[in-house]
């Protein structure tokens, strides 16, 4: 450092480069590792997020070894818009949603991380507000937030903010859930009633209103599967239908078990107003996402056993028995409309394109 | 849902295709005209549950897929001005023109917008005073009157940075084309209801007259196409061309007067070419003489364009019913909703895309 020039200072075009604290709008200051970024988190962070305001500083969370099991880790990004919609928010989502990445490996969850990416100008308060809604969502499902970061980009760079979390979490030993297990002979359940989240978000987001307010389903889903786990230890699939919907997600187990799945398409709860926003906006309500159900794949023997463990637990009392895994038509999702014709139905290739008419 | 769900009834299906199957005594080829009934027939099975008695040849009714190259290709010029807020249905996006599509102009920095109603365009405009605001208003005669409204509502606000892309279809000169091509098998049609929810159904009865051919207006649900289609075949069977309303829930003989004269007003009839059908005569809508100050093709000078179809594409081949989508060459290999060749495997009621998303099972595997 000692070797670099020393560049005059320019009095007429300095600024302060630490500003003022108790600011109403986040500046870049506050992203610099700096006292602005210690006030953040001692005034904003820790408190929402239900940290202990003395808590010890360090650059990473020291967590108790699980006696037993092996671990599950995982990560996901949230950068929904709105910020705040019907039946949550977007530090809801990112609470959620990665305890649900865990619980869908059978995973108990342990604890989180939560990285901010933060656009210069963001409202405090409104900041404050996703941090309380991520730590009552936290303290809710009793999985804690153990570590964080914040950077602070210029305006214009991000869209207001954005949410990465990781979480880790502990695979019980005997449990084995992963998609290619999914076997010929199988039974394919669903905890709820699909498509809430998405058309709540597209609802609000393009300014339509279908007569009644629909609101996201997001929860977590831990205990709904310690409760499945429960009653049948040998569950061979759990899956969360959060983008791409149900059948994004089956589309994904047939490809990977390369097994056939069969829909029963009038099997599927959908509700009244998610289908008259599919029906008018020409989506599929097989397509759109959801946050607070998930898919389990069990073998038949277990399939009555697993429906009563899911329908004795709040977040499950729509679960229905929506399809089968058979060997016919390997690596497709293949449903059967009510009137009895079958149909190969895809993975949505990206974005969901509402059609004229 | 009330008027939706009473016709979705399985029973009643079961029952109604039997009694189909059991009047037809013979395979008659009925050509269904609106991209919103294929992928209804598609996705419900429709077809091949009535295999015994119908060939359904699909019809040239999806907006999306007869938009002609050349609108294509000025929508992207335009959407891709610096000044300018393109508003499109979402389905549009994905059409590909000669080089590229909505998308890709998007991802190149224009501001292409997707909105769900032409109003929100207009809004977009009142909002937006220093930018130029291009609504693409193509579709047949159901999406027309809202988006004359469209250009009423800008008037009435008085706004000068609004205008709309024109390329409206109606459905009557294409049936006569189809009718009066030599090669053409379609002997019965399901009109399109909801364009007769519009329009009313006076100008079908001169063509029952001129090509003894019966046409039903027909709905969108299994159980009002059942219908249209029961009633089709029943009038051929009885060899008695005749125009029949099997969807009066929703359409009047006289339809919508309110939109006829919006319609009447801000429109007025052209020539129409059609993507992968050709020039139509008196098939299309344009702005008229007093509204013509909202055509966005006047108001931007975009006159360099070279067209130019991708060879592979028997898109025009299907679009007039003579051959299925899986009959291409190009289908499922060159040719899927991911890399799409030509609109009919865009739109989800392209009746490509309908083949591809629904029915790869019954289609001959392709060796490649």
């Amino acid at each position: 450092m000692s070797d670099l020039p020393i560049a005059p200072l320019d009095v007429e075009g300095w600024t302060c480069p630490a500003p003022l604290a108790h600011q109403d709008r986040i500046v870049l200051g506050h992203g610099g590792g700096g006292v602005l970024s210690g006030e953040l988190i001692e005034h904003l962070f820790l408190p929402a997020l239900g940290g202990a305001s003395n808590a010890e500083m360090r650059d990473s969370a020291v967590l108790d070894r699980p006696g037993a099991g092996r671990l599950a880790f995982t990560t996901d990004s949230y950068v929904v818009s709105p910020l705040f919609f019907p039946g949550g928010s977007i530090g809801d989502l990112a609470v959620n949603g990665t305890i649900n990445d865990l619980a869908m490996s059978g995973a108990q969850p342990l604890a989180l991380s939560a990285g901010f990416i933060l656009e210069e100008g963001l409202e405090t308060a409104l900041l404050g507000r996703v941090a309380q809604a991520m730590g009552a969502a936290a303290r809710a499902a009793g999985v804690p937030v153990v570590t964080g970061d914040t950077k602070v980009v210029d305006r214009g760079k991000a869209d207001q903010l954005f949410i990465n979390t990781a979480g880790i979490g502990v695979v019980a030993d005997g449990v084995d859930i992963r998609p290619a297990r999914a076997t010929p002979g199988d039974v394919v359940i669903v905890s709820g009633l699909v498509g809430e989240h998405g058309v709540a978000i597209m609802s609000l987001r393009e300014g339509i209103e279908f007569g009644t307010t629909l609101t996201s389903d997001t929860a977590a889903l831990h205990t709904l599967v310690a409760a499945l786990l429960a009653a049948v230890p040998d569950v061979h699939v759990l899956r969360d239908p959060t983008r791409g919907g149900v059948a994004g997600t089956l589309c994904e187990i047939a490809e990977v078990a390369k097994v056939g799945i069969e829909l029963e398409e009038a099997a599927v709860p959908v509700p009244e107003a998610v289908g008259a926003a599919c029906g008018f906006l020409g989506l599929d309500p097989l397509h759109v996402a959801n946050e607070g159900k998930l898919i389990a794949i069990v073998p038949a023997a277990h399939a009555e056993a697993a429906l009563a463990a899911l329908r004795a637990h709040p977040l499950g009392a729509h679960a229905a028995i929506i399809g089968q895994v058979g060997e016919e038509h390997p690596g497709l999702l293949v449903a059967r409309s009510p009137l009895g014709a079958g149909r190969v139905v895809s993975r949505p290739l990206g974005e969901q394109l509402p059609r004229i008419c | 849902m009330k008027y939706l769900d009473e016709f979705k009834d399985p029973v009643i299906a079961k029952r109604m295709i039997d009694d189909i199957l059991a009047t037809a005594t013979q395979r008659w080829t009925l050509m269904e005209v609106c991209g919103g009934q294929t992928h209804s027939i598609i996705r419900n099975g429709v077809d091949t549950l009535l295999a015994d008695a119908v060939e359904f040849i699909h019809g040239p009714g999806c907006p999306v897929c007869v938009t002609p190259l050349e609108m294509i290709d000025r929508s992207l010029e335009i959407a891709a001005r610096p000044d300018v807020i393109f508003c499109s249905f979402g389905d549009m996006l994905r059409v590909p023109g000669t080089d590229k599509d909505l998308f890709s102009v998007k991802a190149d920095g224009g501001d292409v917008r997707v909105v769900y109603s032409p109003l929100d365009a207009v809004n977009i405009a009142s909002d937006h005073p220093d930018k130029q605001v291009v609504f693409f208003g193509v579709g047949f005669e159901t999406t027309a009157p809202a988006n004359a409204m469209a250009v009423v509502t800008a008037r009435q606000r008085g706004l000068t940075n609004f205008s709309m892309l024109v390329s409206h279809v109606r459905v009557p000169p294409a049936i006569r084309t189809i009718m009066d091509s030599p090669v053409t098998r379609v002997q019965g049609f399901l009109a399109a209801g909801h364009v007769c929810t519009v329009m009313g159904t006076a100008e079908y009865g001169p063509l029952v007259e001129d090509y003894q051919v019966p046409i039903v207006v027909t709905g969108f649900e299994p159980l009002d196409l059942l219908e249209g289609i029961r009633q089709t075949v029943a009038l051929l069977e009885a060899g008695t061309p005749a125009l029949r309303n099997a969807y009066p829930r929703a359409v009047s003989p006289q339809g919508n007067p309110v939109a006829q004269k919006v319609l009447a007003d801000v429109f007025e009839v052209c020539d129409r070419q059609w993507r992968g059908i050709g020039m139509i005569p008196a098939s299309g809508w344009q702005l008229s003489p007093a509204w013509r100050e909202f055509d966005a093709s006047l108001r931007f000078d975009v006159d360099d364009i070279h067209t130019a179809e991708p060879e592979a594409c028997h898109s025009g081949e299907v679009l007039q019913g003579l051959i299925k989508p899986f009959e291409c060459p190009s289908f499922g290999t060159l040719c899927t909703p991911r890399t799409p060749l030509g609109a009919t495997m865009v739109s989800a009621e392209g009746a490509c895309a309908a083949y591809y998303e629904f029915r790869r099972l019954q289609v001959p595997t392709k060796v490649s």
